[in-house]
């Protein structure tokens, strides 16, 4: 792995006695592409913020190659922001806004001009130099926020949620053109979002948090397939949870039916969360498998259908097929043993957490 | 719905009427040669010549214009500072600055006029000082009240993103947020300027004898009759202000326009 | 931005209000509670129950109560009126509604006079087509009639701001469901923009009861608002403990209306200057 670019030590930060940072530590290595993903309020965008130095943590310190950083200002750091919603600066032209860090830098002229027009190419906007930012739409704004900040040639660049106010098609658009900015300018990127669906196409790294501690750290296909507790699996993508209880290594018991798994080192006998994703539950016509259910609800959506099976454990099970089953047919339920994910219960903090999810509130922080 | 369009025209115009009649008769007179104020006596300028030699009007005019331009400068930059500071206040502070803030606004102006006069008397002569004093005391709760909803509505990211991109505070402040909320300065200025030249009562108490302000000028003239002069004068003070309101209002509109790539929409976005 | 740091920005304009606002008004009411020797006394708070006091009293309060609901009665169906035309530049119709205010009140007013006084501009014309003058100058109809004139731009402006702001697909919800126009006016418009009447009455009210210029000029001095006693007290009568008495009782009254009313004067702050 490379070489360890910031570590953010211990770090916690509250608001108006509101804890949202909660002694964190986090590393983040030299050419990674790291996403803090959670819900609004979970902390992710002060962490951004810690690191931006628009805010100062209430304790713990922010290393940045070595060095303490905690604080210095932010117009001292090697590292830009793309911010939120842009911020481009209304009463400048596109010019002038990309050339404003270097002209504080006090650069000359020609560099000046030639930098524009290499970071205006690199965003897929030549000859917008003169336009005023009023008459771009929001992806173009995105694209000039973006050659704003790598302009200067920044070691890290923080983006906070970018795409949050483009429609879909545009942020899938230009989430394939971030992982090519990335490739091309070989920088670190610091990427907040509560997109899972971002931060899993972009991410070498995803950091799962929530209230303010994080709940796992890992590559996209380990945060998706291995979840590690009930609140990243709900959190990613869709997912059945069960209340089970390990009978023993390779053993797990739901709904008073014995399945094989892979998982061990749960202890015996002991409670668990049980996650298996909607994908991985297997239909059968003609009834076969150890479970028996019934078809009680069925939704177009496009790739696969989505439905609802009662089965004869007492679980309704969420189901993405693309075969179609009629409601009221019966059929038969199975789970391959590697599809069945199997976590510890959560500690009461935790719960509590994982209730909150249901409503999220509007305004991050 | 034909008829109720043209009994609305009619309101609007009767109301109109109402608003410039007076306007009329003073701009009317001014050119009406005989001194009575009702008959017409023919058409003349002499007002408007005579009107250059009257010492009185012409001191009492710049004692205005320098009273007015003093006041709205001193209090701009107050209540510039003054809303920069509230705006950074937490919620309490923020709505004890506010309420004092209002009071001199919501007081009667013959109250306020008082209270500051019987203030000014303990240790300031009355004069030209004390009604300077006056009049920026309220206009300062104008400017701020201009000035704060442009502060609370602005981009602030846009001040953290000059701090980022390498820029120091003061930089940041003078190059982003000031040209975010000039609009808003603007209007306060020239709020500022309006309410202390057409302040009376304030001026009033507070002024003492030996200076007059148009105002005040007028206000001694009313038992022995107004020079016509005067009408000449406000008639003149009335064109000024309706042509500078026009300047400052349409090309606003066109600088914009042709400063970005002219969509009508961004006009509006600037305002 | 470094909060903590920006609030200090706004020290010099404590101090101002502290030195301008709060110690005149101690004043002023310490000169309320004393009389000529220093001595404390109630009895110049409680000169507003003299006949003569009470009497200015009353004629004020209700003076500047009719010119109120009269420019509120003219307000509203303008505002309407103007949000139904297809005149849509916002700004020009405040530009000719300000307008006026920029030619010097108490010339204004003078002006007034001379349009309705008994030989004046009016009678002329009416006596030029034989019909009987109007006679109400120095009449507090008069008084009123300068007050509405003066003040009417200050409740025209909040309403039709708060009229204008109504958005459209509001109304056009009232309508799906069955409104007529009358309802839409009664149950919508006016629901909706009663935060603009209110700092209208405020912008009225207040200066109308507190006024001393307009009954000078079109009352004849005949009629004595509070405004006209105050006044006298420090001009003529010299009494400023009284006076000040006097003018405390004023202020309590114009709080108690400021604050029944709303503190608004916020939204319209802005909108004069254009």
């Amino acid at each position: 792995m490379a070489k360890e670019l910031i570590r953010f030590e211990n770090i916690s930060k509250s608001f108006d006695g509101t804890e949202v940072l909660k002694d964190l530590t986090l590393s983040i290595h030299e050419n990674e592409f790291v996403t803090l993903l959670g819900p609004s309020g979970c902390g992710k965008t002060t962490t951004l913020r810690i690191l931006g130095g628009f805010e100062t943590p209430d304790k713990g310190r922010v290393m940045f190659d070595g060095g303490d950083i905690t604080n210095i200002p932010p117009n001292k750091r090697p590292l830009n922001t793309v911010f939120q919603k842009y911020a481009l600066f209304t009463h400048m032209n596109v010019a002038d806004n990309i050339a404003f860090g270097l002209k504080i830098k006090g650069k000359d002229k020609d560099h000046i001009r030639e930098k524009i027009a290499y970071s205006l190419k690199l965003v897929g906007l030549e000859g917008f130099e003169n336009r005023y930012p009023s008459s771009l739409s929001g992806g173009q704004q995105q694209r000039i926020a973006i050659a704003r900040a790598i302009v200067n040639e920044p070691q890290v660049l923080l983006l906070d949620e970018p795409l949050g106010a483009l429609d879909l098609k545009l942020r899938q658009g230009m989430q394939y053109e971030l992982i090519r900015l990335k490739e091309e300018l070989g920088i670190t990127f610091v990427y907040v979002t509560h997109d899972q669906e971002e931060a899993l196409t972009m991410s070498d790294t995803v950091v799962v948090m929530n209230q303010g501690l994080i709940q796992q750290i890992g590559t996209p296909e380990d945060i998706y397939n291995e979840p590690q507790n009930a609140f990243v699996a709900d959190f990613i993508g869709e997912s059945n949870l069960i209340d089970g209880i390990m009978i023993h290594d390779c053993l797990v018991n739901i709904g008073g039916l014995d399945l094989p798994c892979v998982d061990t080192g749960f202890g015996n006998n002991n409670p668990v969360d049980v996650v298996i994703r909607p994908e991985d539950v297997e239909l059968d016509a003609d009834g076969n498998g150890p479970i028996k259910g019934t078809v009680i609800s069925i939704v177009f959506k496009g790739v696969h259908w989505e439905m609802h099976v009662e089965s004869s454990i007492g679980i309704t099970f969420l189901v993405q097929t693309t075969e179609h089953f009629p409601v009221g047919s019966v059929v038969g339920i199975n789970v391959d043993p590697y599809n069945i994910q199997i976590m510890h219960k959560p500690s009461s903090e935790d719960a509590q957490v994982f209730d909150q999810l249901e409503t999220i509130p509007g305004e991050d922080l | 719905m034909k008829m109720s369009r043209i009994l609305g025209k009619i309101y609007v115009g009767l109301i109109l009427i109402f608003l410039y009649a007076p306007i009329l008769v003073l701009i009317v007179l001014s050119f009406n040669s005989s001194r009575s104020r009702v008959v017409w006596g023919g058409f003349t300028l002499k007002w408007y010549g005579s009107l250059l030699k009257s010492t009185t009007i012409m001191n009492a005019l710049w004692t205005t214009f320098l009273l007015a331009v003093l006041s709205a400068l001193i209090s701009t930059v107050l209540g510039l500072f003054g809303a920069l500071g509230i705006y950074s206040m937490k919620k309490r502070s923020y709505r004890i600055m506010l309420f004092g803030t209002k009071i001199p606004m919501l007081n009667a102006d013959i109250v306020t006029g008082i209270a500051l006069m019987l203030w000014f008397v303990r240790f300031l002569p009355l004069g030209f000082g004390s009604i300077l004093l006056a009049h920026v005391t309220f206009n300062i709760p104008y400017v701020i009240l201009c000035i704060l909803p442009k502060l609370r509505t602005m981009d602030i990211y846009q001040y953290e993103a000059a701090l980022d991109l390498g820029a120091g505070s003061p930089y940041a402040f003078f190059h982003i947020l000031i040209p975010q909320i000039l609009p808003g300065i603007l209007s306060g200025f020239l709020m500022a300027v309006t309410l202390s030249m057409d302040d009376f009562v304030i001026t009033y108490f507070t002024k003492g004898a030996g200076i007059n302000t148009l105002s005040t000028l007028i206000y001694g003239e009313i038992r022995k009759g107004i020079k016509p002069e005067m009408y000449a004068l406000s008639t003149v003070l009335f064109f000024i202000v309706l042509v500078l309101l026009i300047l400052v209002n349409l090309p606003y509109d066109r600088f914009f326009m042709t400063a970005g790539t002219g969509s009508v929409r961004e006009v509006e976005h600037e305002k | 931005m470094n909060r903590s740091r920006t609030r200090f920005l706004a020290t010099p304009y404590i101090i101002w209000v502290i030195g301008f606002t709060v110690i005149p008004l101690m004043f002023i009411v310490s000169k309320s509670l004393t009389d000529e020797n220093g001595s404390l006394t109630l009895a110049n708070l409680l000169a507003i129950f003299d006949p003569l006091h009470r009497k200015a009293l009353v004629i004020s309060v209700l003076l500047a109560f009719l010119s109120t609901v009269i420019c509120i009665l003219i307000a509203y169906p303008l505002a309407i009126i103007l949000r139904g035309s297809r005149l849509t530049d916002k700004n020009l119709i405040l530009f000719i509604l300000i307008l006026p205010m920029w030619m010097n009140f108490i010339l204004r007013i003078l002006a007034l006079q001379l349009l309705i006084s008994n030989n004046g501009i009016i009678n002329n014309m009416l006596g030029h087509f034989g019909l009987p003058p109007l006679a109400i100058i120095n009449t507090p109809a008069a008084i009123v009639l300068g007050m509405v004139y003066d003040y009417l731009p200050y409740m025209i402006l909040p309403v039709l701001n708060s009229v204008l702001a109504i958005p459209q697909d509001v109304i056009e919800a009232a309508q799906d469901l069955g409104s007529d126009k009358k309802h839409v006016i009664t149950r919508i418009i006016i629901p909706l923009s009663l935060g603009g009447v209110g700092s209208g009455i405020t912008m009225v009210f207040v200066p109308s009861m507190t006024e001393f210029v307009i009954a000078n000029i079109l009352g004849g001095g005949k009629i004595q608002l509070l405004g006209n006693i105050i006044e006298q007290e420090f001009t003529v009568t010299r009494n400023w403990n009284l006076g000040s008495g006097l003018s405390v009782t004023l202020m309590a009254f114009v709080l108690i209306t400021s604050l029944i009313f709303g503190r608004g004067t916020e939204d319209t702050a802005t909108g004069i200057t254009l």
